[in-house]
């Protein structure tokens, strides 16, 4: 239904999606309130050893386990290092461990999702298997093994954070392909001369992009709990290294004797985080959600 | 609950007595919010529906005709509401009532029939429980008896075997058969009013002469009033007792059916009935007389820019001269299988010991069929549904292999080369298509002027730069399309701009075939007068050959020089269109004809 508005010229480009944006925010504020949140975590995640009061790693154990206070906000743990300090300190590690394994599956696995659903066939049943064999395990047993198994390092903790996710980005890729598959736009693509493989790469993963963004960003809340529930076990991340996961282990043992801040603001970290990664899929599946472009 | 079904009942039972209209709308006006402000889709609609009466609002797209009727029901969407004006539906305030009783009078005292049959009906369920469930919810029947109801309700939408087909899932049956289910669900609780939303639009000219033959006689039957919805002007007025004629959410003009075939009053519904095409015209009576609407490029022939053009222009315009003389394509007892859906695979029934006879298990879409296209002419291949006329022209288009048959293009045996390999074949650029659907066949992540190019930058040998906007300009100008158009995407353009996209696209390698593909069946009829127009004169300008694929009898008469009609994957006849149109030799294409629904001239 093409209503009036047709006649007005639509404004274009980047003023078009801006103009939408706040069309999206306006019409649910949880979504600004989400990137709100998400530009805090960058900013963080870039700045973060410029703009902490102390130097995450220095220890001093005079000033060991002290409560929250006007000179440590967050508190100091056992050795006397500033909470707060490593808290937004290890923003940086667990940001790039969840963007660098969100990247990697989306190569692999949206690409591989993709080609499943748009060639059909072995190469489906290939990739489905594949993906059914990772499914078949428990999901953070797998990823343990896999760190155990290659070695206890942060790329190892990016690849096993990758293969889990892989299966969720091959069937959401497969199925949005499938559908275009025999779209009048891709067989006019093949009328026009388009390879197969340049057809899936220029026409239908463009028009499937919107769709694996909002996947991307809700992954990335599971890739960094999954981080710093590897950390948190002692897989990956070791210390000093200030990461959340091990933070809220250290801290752990401390609940019991009243020292609880040492667990409960790198766990707060944590779940802003998260939290912010659901709020933002949930804004990007509207902003992208062609039935709320009237 | 109880006391709103008492209220409706009684207000139902006021209107049976001969005063007032049963729907009665004064000064409707429907507002949408969206994101770039309010758009007044509606707006000081008046209309007035007697009980046994049957209107018709005819209107192209945007026109409000659907969103006046939804809000009659009340099944608006979120962003739509009722911001000025008054429904009263026997005697109920439509407009102000709670939901509660709106649930009750839907279904039963008001429905609807939408466009599409099977996406209005559970795929889930069989045809059978779901009229069950209608005629429950209203207690209309018990547990016991609702069964012998169904089928009594099939029987009057003429269904076949109605026992049987009690327990068929919606899949199983046709598209004609579907919409008479939906019929009989919309028909179940005996309401008073019926809303027809396009409901023969898909359906073949045969199946709608049928589905709109039952909905007339049930609802005379019953004294029902109904509002059919439709863009088919010669539909309205052949069906109706009184047609109302809406153009951008406004009525126009509200006259009985005859009147306004013989007299049309407003400029809008002239033009409508000047686009609707008919027998006995040329392409250019289907355009406006005058020309208040911006040029067709029909209009203004443009010399041809480009040095490359002009000289394949000027060969191509020789070979029209001696049209008659060489076939461009030659098409030999081509055949296409496929394994019949549904029949049990060879290794099941091999397994249990069955075994079909094998000529079950096999389809035959296309049933070796032989034509020719020569060069510069038009061809019409017409048949309904299922009738073989894509899989030929997809088969042609070498978009799929075909199971047996020759097919030679311009001397050479293109049927030999497998279809996936044809995408890097010289012969592609020659060999182009205009889709049916101008929306779907573009990609809506490509601006115009990134979908004119893909040829060319694939085929055409340019890649890129200041030549391939010069003729991304040129073949912009040659279909009608503003150039400050170029840089949109499609869902900023309207119908027949994405139309004038797509068929840009095709000619941009200069074809010397082009087959099109019910290039203007999504289009409104004033777009597809311009269409058609525009193909008409490309093919003089350019010498192509089209081969035009469509149910559409009329419009592939005005078109195309000589009519191939095909049923169930074989040529019944064939003849120029004069001959085929005026006087069909055979009994199925006479069958065709007649269908068309004739307004009362």
């Amino acid at each position: 239904m093409t209503l009036a508005t047709a006649d007005t010229p639509a404004p274009r480009g980047l003023a078009a999606t801006l103009a939408h944006a706040r069309y999206v925010i306006s019409d649910n504020p949880v979504t600004g309130i989400a990137f709100g949140m998400f530009l805090v975590l960058v900013v963080c995640a870039l700045l973060g050893p410029f703009i902490v009061p102390y130097d995450p790693l220095a220890s001093d154990t005079a000033a060991a386990l002290q409560a929250p206070s006007a000179a440590h906000w967050f508190g100091t743990d056992n050795l006397g290092r500033d909470i707060f300090s490593r808290v937004i300190v290890a923003t940086r590690l667990d940001m790039a461990i969840a963007v660098f394994s969100v990247a990697l599956v989306f190569a692999a696995g949206g690409i591989a999702g993709i080609a499943s659903g748009f060639f059909g066939g072995w190469t489906d049943r290939i990739i489905g298997r594949i993906s059914d064999t990772i499914m078949a395990f428990p999901l953070f047993v797998l990823a343990m093994g896999i760190v155990a198994a290659l070695g206890n390092t942060v790329t190892n903790i990016v690849i096993a954070t990758a293969i889990i996710n892989f299966p969720l980005y091959v069937r959401v890729a497969r199925s949005e392909a499938a559908i275009r598959r025999q779209a009048g736009f891709v067989q006019a693509a093949r009328l026009t001369g388009n390879s197969e493989w340049r057809i899936l790469l220029t026409t239908i993963l463009p028009n499937i992009m919107p769709i694996m963004m909002v996947q991307m960003s809700l992954t990335m809340g599971y890739a960094i709990l999954n981080a710093a529930g590897l950390s948190f076990i002692g897989l990956g991340v070791r210390p000093p290294t200030p990461e959340w996961g091990i933070m809220v282990a250290e801290g752990a043992a401390y609940i019991v004797s009243g020292e609880w801040w040492i667990a409960l603001f790198p766990g707060l970290a944590l779940m802003f985080a998260v939290f912010c990664f659901n709020l933002l899929g949930d804004g990007l599946r509207d902003i992208v959600d062609p039935q709320r472009r009237t | 609950m109880h006391g709103i079904v008492d209220v409706t009942a009684q207000a139902a039972k006021t209107s049976e007595a001969p005063s007032g209209p049963l729907l009665e709308v004064r000064d409707l006006t429907v507002e949408f919010a969206t994101r770039r402000g309010v758009v007044t889709a509606v707006s000081q609609v008046n209309l007035t529906l007697a009980k046994g009466e049957t209107l018709g609002i005819v209107g192209e797209s945007g026109s409000g005709k659907s969103v006046t009727s939804y809000t009659v029901m009340r099944i608006l969407d979120r962003a739509g509401r009722i911001a000025e004006g008054s429904i009263t539906f026997s005697g109920i305030d439509v407009a102000h009532a709670p939901e509660s009783a709106m649930r009750d009078l839907r279904g039963r005292e008001m429905s609807m029939i939408f466009q599409n049959p099977r996406a209005a009906l559970n795929p889930i369920r069989t045809v059978g429980r779901q009229i069950g469930d209608v005629l429950l919810q209203h207690v209309q029947a018990d547990a016991r008896n609702v069964k012998e109801k169904v089928i009594d309700i099939l029987k009057q939408v003429r269904i076949a075997r109605p026992e049987e087909r009690y327990h068929a899932y919606p899949f199983e049956l046709s598209g004609g058969m579907c919409q008479r289910i939906v019929i009989a669900l919309a028909l179940a609780c005996r309401p008073q009013l019926m809303i027809a939303d396009e409901p023969t639009t898909g359906l073949d000219v045969t199946t709608q002469k049928a589905v709109m033959d039952l909905v007339t006689e049930l609802t005379r039957e019953r004294g029902m009033s109904t509002l059919l919805i439709t863009h088919d002007l010669g539909l309205a007025a052949a069906y109706c007792d009184t047609v109302m004629v809406m153009e951008k959410g406004r009525v126009v003009e509200t006259a009985p059916a005859e009147r306004i075939f013989r007299d049309p009053q407003h400029p809008y519904t002239r033009k409508l009935m000047r686009a609707t095409p008919r027998p006995g015209i040329t392409l250019k009576d289907l355009l406006p007389e005058e020309p208040d609407v911006p040029p067709a490029p029909a209009e203004n022939p443009l010399p041809l820019a480009g040095e490359g053009r002009v000289g394949a222009g000027a060969s191509t315009m020789a070979t029209v001269s001696g049209a008659g003389a060489v076939p461009l394509l030659k098409v030999e007892n081509l055949l296409k299988e496929y394994p019949r859906q549904g029949a049990p695979s060879a290794f099941l029934s091999g397994l249990f010991g069955k075994k079909a006879p094998p000529e079950e298990r096999i389809f035959r879409a296309v049933d070796g069929i032989s034509f020719e296209v020569k060069k510069g002419e038009s061809v019409g291949l017409v048949g309904e549904s299922g009738c073989g006329k894509s899989t030929t022209s997809t088969i042609v288009m070498r978009l799929i292999d075909p199971t047996a048959g020759k097919i030679t293009f311009d001397g050479e045996d293109i049927s030999a080369i497998p279809a996936k390999d044809f995408a890097h074949h010289p012969l592609r650029g020659r060999i182009q298509m205009v889709f049916q659907d101008p929306t779907e066949s573009l990609n809506p992540r490509y601006t115009a002027e990134r979908a004119i190019a893909d040829p060319l930058l694939r085929m055409g040998g340019m890649s890129g730069g200041a030549k391939l906007r010069a003729r991304v300009a040129e073949l912009a100008e040659m279909v009608g399309l503003p150039q400050n158009l170029l840089e949109r995407f499609p869902h900023q353009l309207s119908g027949g701009q994405k139309a004038r996209i797509g068929i840009a696209r095709a000619i941009a390698l200069d074809p010397d075939l082009v087959i099109l593909d019910e290039p203007t069946a999504a289009l409104d009829v004033s777009v597809q007068a311009v269409v058609l127009n525009l193909l008409e004169e490309l093919k003089q300008r350019l010498g192509m050959s089209y081969l035009f694929v469509s149910h559409d009898l009329h419009v592939v008469g005005l078109l195309c020089d000589r009519v191939i009609v095909m049923r169930q994957g074989r040529i019944v006849e064939e003849g120029s269109s004069q001959q085929v149109l005026d006087a069909p030799k055979d009994a199925y294409t006479r069958e065709l004809i007649a269908a068309i629904p004739h307004p009362p001239v």
